[in-house]
């Protein structure tokens, strides 16, 4: 800091820094973007063809649930994702609130509604899936009931997005309540366990002696790597969706700043 | 054919899985990639509007 800086005329240097912390991150982050996704996409297709046809025609038929267990290839992944896309959120918005890093409140911004997408798919297949092997759509055990309001967090984060003028304040508040969700995670996970749900317990717990058959646990898995390379592309995508938004609107506010000075 | 169709009778609860898992995600590609394309056709009718180019901020 020298002394011939005028401070009182010229914005701040906090101002000047923020602005640069919010142009600069930016063209890096599109470039590592463009150069990930031919590779995502290279690994992700094969699996989602390989995992899709080794699920659908290659795999053997459940005993107990004969044809229906091919529900479980779209069914537990999404489950996964469901999560894995909770848990971006949440460690986005905790580097958002702690360094105020722009860049992961829009990673956590652009997170959610590919993850509320992924809870509504876990839901809806576990729905379809259930009638024919429990007799029945819908059960409000917990295994159900926390996925649910897994959806509703993802729902309420959204809104609370939509909520503030201020783009600042509205990543705070989202920052929060997906800070405050967390305790949701393992509420899910352990949920098996803790209640007596209809749900049954996980099936790959232990990694080495999954109780799954391994032509069974091949399309799950693939389709498991395929789920993750969609939701990751889906991240990037939606990122830089967010982020032209944000130049649009800081054109518009250059604009009529300029409309104001002439 | 048929018979793989069919899913040895539950193709009513089969092929709705399937369906709404792919129609999801093919739903939010879509939606993206519209919302992609209509900022970057904004920024870019903006940008041609703009007379006077934005300072650009200064590297420190």
């Amino acid at each position: 800091m020298t002394a011939s800086s005028p401070s009182s005329e010229q914005p701040g240097p906090g101002v000047r820094g923020s602005a640069l912390h919010r142009f600069a991150n930016p063209a890096r982050f599109l470039r590592l973007a463009r150069a990930i996704q031919p590779w995502l996409l290279a690994i992700t297709l094969p699996c989602l063809v390989a995992g899709l046809y080794l699920g659908l025609v290659a795999s053997p038929i459940d005993y107990q649930q004969k044809d229906t267990v091919r529900i479980m290839y779209v069914h537990v992944p999404a489950a996964w994702m469901a999560m894995f896309g909770y848990s971006t959120l949440a460690i986005a918005s905790a580097i958002g609130l702690i360094w105020k890093h722009p860049l992961a409140d829009l990673a956590g911004k652009a997170a959610a509604p590919i993850g509320a997408g992924f809870t509504v798919i876990a839901l809806a297949t576990g729905s379809l899936w259930g009638k024919p092997t429990w007799g029945t759509w819908w059960v409000w055990d917990a295994r159900l009931t926390s996925v649910v309001v897994l959806l509703f967090l993802y729902l309420g984060y959204m809104a609370l997005w939509n909520a503030f003028e201020q783009p600042q304040r509205a990543a705070k508040a989202a920052a929060v309540l997906a800070l405050v969700g967390i305790v949701n995670l393992p509420i899910i996970k352990f949920s098996v366990d803790w209640w007596n749900t209809l749900h049954q317990p996980a099936s790959i717990s232990r990694i080495g002696t999954p109780a799954i058959d391994p032509a069974m646990l091949t399309p799950l898995l693939l389709m498991a790597v395929a789920y993750l390379g969609l939701f990751l592309l889906l991240l990037l995508l939606r990122m830089r969706v967010e982020l032209a938004e944000r130049r649009v609107t800081a054109l518009q506010l250059s604009r009529s700043r300029a409309g104001e000075a002439r | 054919m048929a018979e793989f169709f069919a899913m040895g009778g539950y193709a009513v609860y089969i092929w709705p899985a399937y369906g709404i898992a792919a129609g999801v995600i093919i739903g939010l590609f879509v939606w993206s990639w519209r919302g992609l394309a209509k900022a970057e056709r904004t920024e870019a009718a903006l940008g041609r509007r703009q007379r006077r180019r934005v300072p650009k901020v200064e590297r420190t």
